[in-house]
């Protein structure tokens, strides 16, 4: 119990949204954070940005790690953001995107808050610093 | 947690916000300062809604049926809590929480409310968790939760117990699993699944479940029926005669389901709702509610006393030292013990003391 308070437990969800079928990353992922010490639960496949809200919100996550490869992220991050905005979850919640965005559109879902986005070829370690530096409770 | 903020989530649960609910769920999880009275105020708005367990050895098809049996009950009307328990790993304490890929039939609906806990590797902490978060859940108003988990261990076992009516699922063909109801699932089982109906060997697994659940009811018969409320068992209320006795027993059922395609899951409610109302007929469901509560108490107070012994025993300077101790043979495990618990009980007795002058004076 005193164990609890000293090194509280960061519980994170990896989301595969909208159409797109390779969660190799995702698996990696919550794989390497698994083994941070993280809680992870992965959304599986295909899933809608509202499903992906609903996990976050009823799971009362720490971190939101999207993961989209299909190139529609600037249409589907901002509608999870959304999602969260409306259960004022989003605040507490540190929103990190993980794949292939180009450089142009990076600052439009920084804006949109996304916190960080991790190309390809990031260390494991970084994004797990990243997260345990940035969680925001 | 400050108490104003005690008060806003308990307001905001009561007000069916569904962030308050999370939100006290991990405060409840991570035993967060003030989760005590969090739950204590949630406590007086419990008890409307039916709480079912479910327990089975890993891929046995919990979480697929978990998922139709939240889908069904939608479907006729109810609002559902699903609590969902995973080991964590001992070694980093992270875990991996899979059951929410499965519950694919209720995404998008808000009154399913699916939760995934791990088990944190906190021995027995885990079902005061799990208790808790339910009265969270009751108190938000859920008409059914569901609480499943990994039928694995002591642990496990315990955290089924807080459920109204627990549902022990098998899968066909692997006599492992027959095995695994030996070792004390079999008693706890109030309905059992044979899931994968459609596989080859359901009917034998069903063959083989019947004879061992007769086993069962020829042996340890009503003891294990009515789970004792050891010292605080209150016999008035009447166990009654054998007689009455035999009549009251549930003969445990078993149930034929292919969750994938949710074939058998209506069967499964039937027999479910069918133990319910035996529950609230027979009065076993105040005698489970009773038990419960009785568990419960000694289980907090055990953590308490443990928490105020590891800070007496910090006081008489440490575990390690006092081991030293053990070890060069100066003194003995009993004799520590001793020590750290008389200036306690000295205590106690003074108190005691107190108390009995103040009756006396009154008199």
């Amino acid at each position: 119990m005193s164990a609890g308070q000293e090194q509280r437990t960061i519980r994170c969800l990896v989301a595969k949204v909208g159409l797109d079928g390779h969660d190799r990353g995702a698996h990696v992922i919550a794989r390497a954070f698994r083994d941070a010490g993280f809680e992870v639960i992965y959304s599986g496949l295909h899933r809608a940005p509202e499903e992906i809200v609903q996990a976050a919100v009823q799971e009362d996550v720490d971190v939101l790690g999207i993961s989209i490869l299909s190139g529609a992220h600037n249409t589907l991050i901002p509608k999870v953001i959304e999602g969260l905005e409306e259960y004022g979850a989003f605040e507490e919640t540190l929103v990190i995107v993980g794949g292939i965005v180009p450089d142009e559109d990076r600052e439009v879902l920084k804006e949109a808050g996304v916190a960080e986005i991790f190309g390809p070829g990031t260390p494991m370690q970084e994004t797990i610093d990243f997260v345990r530096e940035n969680v925001n409770r | 947690m400050s108490e104003a903020a005690v008060d806003d989530l308990v307001t905001g649960v009561l007000d069916g916000e569904h962030r308050a609910l999370a939100r006290t769920i991990t405060n409840i999880e991570n035993r967060e300062p003030g989760y005590r009275d969090l739950v204590s105020a949630l406590h007086t708005h419990t008890g409307g809604a039916e709480v079912i367990g479910v327990t089975g050895s890993p891929g046995a098809g919990k979480s697929t049926l978990v998922d139709k049996l939240a889908k069904t009950y939608r479907d006729h009307g109810h609002t559902v809590g699903v609590i969902a328990v995973d080991p964590s790993s001992p070694y980093s304490g992270g875990a991996v929480l899979g059951d929410r890929i499965r519950m694919a039939s209720n995404v998008g609906d808000m009154d399913v409310f699916f939760r995934s806990m791990s088990a944190r590797g906190q021995l027995g902490g885990l079902a005061t968790a799990t208790g808790d978060a339910i009265t969270a859940l009751d108190a938000f108003g859920k008409d059914r939760i569901i609480v499943e988990t990994v039928g694995a261990g002591q642990n496990e076992v315990d955290v089924v117990r807080t459920a109204d009516t627990v549902v022990v699922l098998v899968q066909p063909g692997s006599g492992d699993d027959v095995q695994m109801l030996k070792a004390g699932i079999l008693e706890i089982g109030d309905v059992f699944v044979v899931n994968k109906a459609d596989m080859d060997g359901a009917a034998t697994t069903v063959t083989d479940l019947r004879e061992m659940l007769h086993l069962r009811e020829g042996s340890t018969a009503s003891a294990a029926g009515h789970h004792g409320l050891g010292s605080m068992e209150n016999d008035s209320n009447g166990t009654g005669s054998p007689d009455d006795d035999d009549d009251d027993d549930w003969e445990p059922r078993v149930v034929e389901t292919v969750a994938t395609d949710g074939t058998g899951v209506a069967d499964l409610i039937d027999v479910l709702d069918d133990h319910y109302a035996h529950l609230r007929e027979t009065g076993e469901l105040d005698r489970r509610e009773r038990t419960r509560y009785a568990e419960k108490i000694r289980q907090l107070l055990r953590a308490d006393a443990a928490d105020l012994l590891e800070a007496e025993i910090d006081r008489h300077g440490g575990m390690d030292a006092l081991v030293d101790e053990v070890q060069a043979r100066e003194t003995d495990p009993y004799t520590i013990a001793d020590r750290i618990v008389a200036p306690i009980a000295e205590c106690v007795e003074r108190e005691r003391e107190r108390e009995r002058k103040r009756e006396r004076e009154r008199k």
